[in-house]
């Protein structure tokens, strides 16, 4: 199996971190990855991005044309990459920040307001890891316990303390799929 | 099996100069390879002792490649684009004086200063002289992280075997880009010098003595004639390609690096459509794989080159194949990068069935 994403957002809210944890799990499960981030201009104050690429055989390009599933966090996000959705595939969206719904109808969309829970949980770095528990629920690319065998790889160890918040966001994310 | 890691192509190259015993990285900060300075200030002084040092320019970092490797050291410096243009009287130097060395280019887009983002404008510089003078620098062109690894090491084997410098061929995507790698084990640094290099004037031996500068026309000839002899024991010896599913192939897609990972895409959706597509990746861009261009000409009805410029290997595909098929080009300039679409959407419209 092959998983194609793109996750695309605001710099800051954490969206190059999403592939790279999901990249790390990948790993951790044998799987072949690929981890490309935008890193021009968009990366210097505007939107940014990172595909990623989970497979159990070799990857051929890191560019893709259209994505299994598409992760977007802010409008810009959302305009740019609704089109890009394979059919039948997944787009995730932040519905706290991003306020013209999606228009396609053969696709599967999750909106999920993550930006309000993250809030709620008094921290609102976490609302990757929420929408990072979404896409996991809703693509089984790996397993969610690897997610966060993951995390402890990617968080530099001062901020190992923050993982159980993470968890809990992680945890959050998928109960919205789940039940 | 060596220790595996997910790494960036950057920190990947800077890894594997750390492992292969490299004595000295001299280089200046430029975007899209920075994080190789930065690795190596991090990691490679307290691992090994290796010198890193942050020279004042690109010129001043090859011109200390030109004085560390001609002590016989492993040296290495990593630029992009405008910065290796810097370097090109160093390196035709140092081809001039046999001196080896490893060199990355990071490609980035171009004319002038350009772009930070990916390109390939860099090929005809790299392979068709960009220096003065007769001269080829050895190039290699890596299309993963795990070849920004290998390619190190066989870098420094072809450069020491040859008394060349060599380049590594590559761009901003691959060098930010992480990917699953495979590390060699750490190899010792070199305690022993080979006899040419300028370590002082060995007891009762001659002086030794590195220079491009032969000012009779006789023996500046006669220099140029042994470096002639050696390319042609490299173009026999060290060509380098990969190909796919070319058994069966109707049509052929080719590029190198970058532009050939997203060929092989383009080749899976081709194949998925019916289209019976191969593959061929030019791994050392010089020497270049001419025979097998040829070869494969003889037998499929197109091929497809696909590049990050205005076309410039493409040159050397259609000198090979001299017209006994067609040749297309297809490619996107100032760092964009053309999608597996796009070349699916160019074969059908230009190549496939004669372009109807």
């Amino acid at each position: 199996m092959t998983h194609e994403a793109i996750f695309a957002g605001f710099g800051g809210q954490g969206v190059l971190s999403m592939g790279m944890i999901l990249s790390y799990a990948g790993m951790i499960e044998n799987k072949e990855v690929c981890w490309m981030p935008s890193y021009g201009p968009e990366m210097r104050g505007g939107t940014a991005n990172c595909t990623t690429i989970v497979s159990d055989s070799a990857i051929s390009s890191p560019i893709i044309s259209s994505y299994d599933s598409v992760i977007a966090l802010n409008q810009p996000s959302m305009d740019k990459f609704e089109s890009k959705v394979k059919p039948g595939g997944n787009l995730i969206y932040d519905s706290t920040n991003i306020l013209v719904p999606p228009t396609r109808k053969d696709i599967n969309i999750y909106a999920i307001p993550g930006s309000e829970e993250a809030v709620r949980l008094n921290n609102s770095k976490v609302l990757n890891m929420i929408i990072l528990g979404t896409f996991i629920a809703v693509t089984n690319a790996v397993k969610p316990a690897t997610i966060l065998k993951a995390l402890e790889q990617v968080l530099p160890e001062r901020y190992h303390k923050l993982i159980p918040l993470n968890t809990e966001a992680f945890e959050l994310g998928m109960e919205f799929v789940n039940k | 099996m060596g220790e595996i890691k997910l790494m960036k192509g950057n920190e990947a190259l800077a890894e594997a100069m750390i492992r292969a015993g490299c004595d000295g990285y001299f280089g200046y900060p430029i975007t899209p390879q920075s994080e190789v300075l930065e690795y190596l200030s991090r990691e490679a002084t307290k691992r090994t002792g290796m010198v890193v040092l942050q020279a004042e320019s690109e010129i001043a970092s090859i011109n200390m490649i030109y004085g560390a490797a001609g002590c016989g050291r492993r040296v290495m410096t990593t630029s992009s684009s405008p910065g290796i243009s810097l370097m090109q009287e160093g390196l035709s130097y140092l081809a001039g004086a046999e001196i080896p060395c490893v060199v990355a280019n990071v490609n980035r887009g171009g004319p002038g200063l350009g772009t930070i983002q990916p390109a390939q404008g860099d090929y005809f510089q790299t392979v068709k002289g960009g220096g003065h003078g007769d001269y080829h620098l050895i190039t290699l062109a890596p299309s993963s992280v795990q070849e920004m690894v290998d390619f190190v090491k066989l870098g420094f084997d072809l450069a020491e075997k040859y008394r060349n410098p060599v380049m590594l061929l590559t761009d901003g995507a691959i060098g930010q880009m992480m990917e699953k790698v495979e590390l060699f084990e750490q190899m010792p640094r070199k305690t022993e010098f080979p006899d040419w290099c300028t370590t002082g004037k060995p007891k009762g031996g001659d002086r030794r003595f590195l220079t491009s500068l032969y000012i009779k026309p006789e023996k500046m000839e006669q220099i140029n004639l042994g470096l002639q002899a050696k390319y042609k024991t490299v173009e026999e010896n060290e060509i380098r390609y990969e190909t796919i599913n070319l058994e069966d192939a109707d049509y052929v897609f080719t590029g190198y690096g970058l532009g050939a990972r997203i060929c092989m895409k383009a080749m899976e959706i081709a194949r998925e459509k019916g289209h019976k597509v191969g593959l061929i990746r030019p791994i050392s861009l010089y020497p270049f794989p001419y025979d097998l261009y040829a070869s494969t000409a003889a037998r499929v009805k197109g091929i497809l080159d696909v590049e990050l410029n205005a076309g410039q290997m493409v040159w050397d595909v259609r000198y090979a194949v001299k017209d006994k098929i067609p040749v297309e080009f297809y490619g996107r300039m100032g760092g964009i990068i053309p999608s597996p679409d796009e070349i699916i959407e160019h074969f059908e419209n230009h190549l496939l069935n004669g372009g109807a």
